[in-house]
């Protein structure tokens, strides 16, 4: 971990239209806690202003095809993308940590309680740190869609991002989530952004380029963070 | 080019094998093991509740700082984590163990009484709640800016950490309210 430059980046007053609200009432429960009070503007500081800066990880830790004995089942993906400001300039040296379901919708962890089977061959978790360009990439498969417990709707596929630094300002995490899948229009999580746009901006770009031939599908999702370069 | 930012999505419930490592909820040493931050050890504790008052299990809860001498990232001491997490347990409860952090500079001239970035993030949150824990007892707090501009002495009041003993090291409690009666001050980043 390292400092980042609190010099290199500004950050204006925040497109607000970008995120869902706190309450929405269909997410059921948001109700509950969602903040009453306004939040309280605050003028940023070096508090803000930093945060930690990762060296680069590990090889293999982007591959969550390779962390069983033999491959995991399902339809092997490629999903690549940059971390980039608003400005269009790469974001370097960012945790990327990325978890999913496996392709029949069953996450590894002792909550989740549906009967669907786990897959010996896929935890479903993996990280990389951006490199000079703000590139991330990860080797999975398509997650498969699940029922939300008491609800009528289900989750649509998608994989669940976490992009951490170089600032508290610029923190964010999020879900991104496949071109064309039906499950999209009834999903309350995806519609808690009501603008359509900002809520499109988290549907990956399908980049066959970008898979192997004869071996994988690529997806482009392409991360912004806040934060505007300084002339 | 201009672009757009991503927007916010809820953690969900899963994070755990994604997002936790062995001792990121121990900011006084870098690397589990290593050797340890200057100043002095601190734990922080506390609860997150909902809007009914019952506890909210499976909390992200993220700490950013500056070490013992104010100091923020590499500008600092070269053992100090800075950055921490923790997730609360059934009961909703959290727990970090770090330096009691220096005071930084503020705008212009002022400065800041040691405080504690917290940002939660989990189930029923589409976008996280920021939050700053200070101390009780510190002199510098009434001179603090982020305090000073609230003026609602109540609210002010849920930044500041409870001491829980007078022993070493020290234990602070630092509640969280989602919502309701007691609601924490989050802030507009």
């Amino acid at each position: 971990m390292a400092n980042h430059d609190t010099g290199e980046r500004y950050f204006p007053a925040d497109d607000e239209t970008a995120d869902p609200p706190y309450l929405h009432a269909d997410y059921g429960s948001t109700v509950k806690k969602s903040p009453a009070r306004p939040p309280i503007p605050l003028e940023h500081t070096i508090t803000e202003l930093t945060g930690p800066v990762f060296e680069a990880g590990q090889a293999g830790e982007n591959d969550l095809t390779q962390q069983g004995g033999s491959l995991p089942i399902g339809e092997r993906i490629d999903v690549r993308g940059r971390v980039l400001d608003e400005d269009g300039n790469p974001y370097a040296g960012a945790l990327v940590e990325m978890w999913q379901a496996n392709a029949a919708g069953k996450y590894r962890h002792l909550n989740d309680g549906r009967d669907a089977p786990l897959d010996p061959n896929f935890i479903g978790a993996g990280r990389c740190v951006t490199d000079a360009d703000g590139a991330y990439s990860f080797k999975t498969i398509r997650p498969g869609a699940y029922p939300v417990p008491d609800s009528e709707w289900w989750r649509p596929a998608h994989l669940h991002f976490s992009v951490t630094g170089p600032s508290v300002v610029a923190r964010l995490i999020t879900q991104m989530y496949f071109p064309g899948d039906p499950l999209l229009g009834a999903d309350a999580i995806y519609k808690s952004i009501a603008d359509q746009e900002a809520r499109e901006r988290l549907i990956a770009r399908f980049a066959p380029e970008l898979g192997e031939r004869g071996r994988s599908l690529g997806y482009e999702f392409d991360i912004v963070l806040r934060g505007r370069a300084r002339d | 080019m201009t672009r757009k930012r991503t927007g916010s999505q809820t953690i969900g419930p899963f994070f755990n094998v994604a997002l936790l490592r062995e001792d990121d909820s121990d900011l006084t040493r870098r690397t589990p093991g290593g050797p340890q931050a200057e100043g002095e050890v601190i734990e922080i504790r506390g609860r997150v509740t909902d809007g009914d008052g019952a506890p909210c299990p499976s909390v992200l809860v993220e700490a950013w700082q500056a070490d013992a001498a104010g100091h923020h990232g590499t500008e600092g001491d070269p053992n100090f984590a800075g950055f921490g997490r923790a997730v609360t347990d059934n009961d909703g409860c959290y727990q970090l163990a770090t330096v009691m952090p220096g005071p930084v500079p503020g705008k212009g001239n002022s400065w800041q009484a040691p405080h504690i970035s917290l940002s939660l993030f989990g189930s029923g949150l589409l976008k996280r709640v920021t939050t700053r824990a200070y101390f009780p007892d510190q002199d510098m707090n009434t001179e603090d800016p982020v305090l000073s501009a609230i003026s609602d002495g109540s609210v002010r009041s849920t930044l500041i950490a409870k001491s829980l003993n007078s022993g070493n090291p020290r234990k602070f409690e630092f509640n969280i309210v989602l919502q309701g009666p007691g609601e924490t001050a989050f802030f507009d980043l």
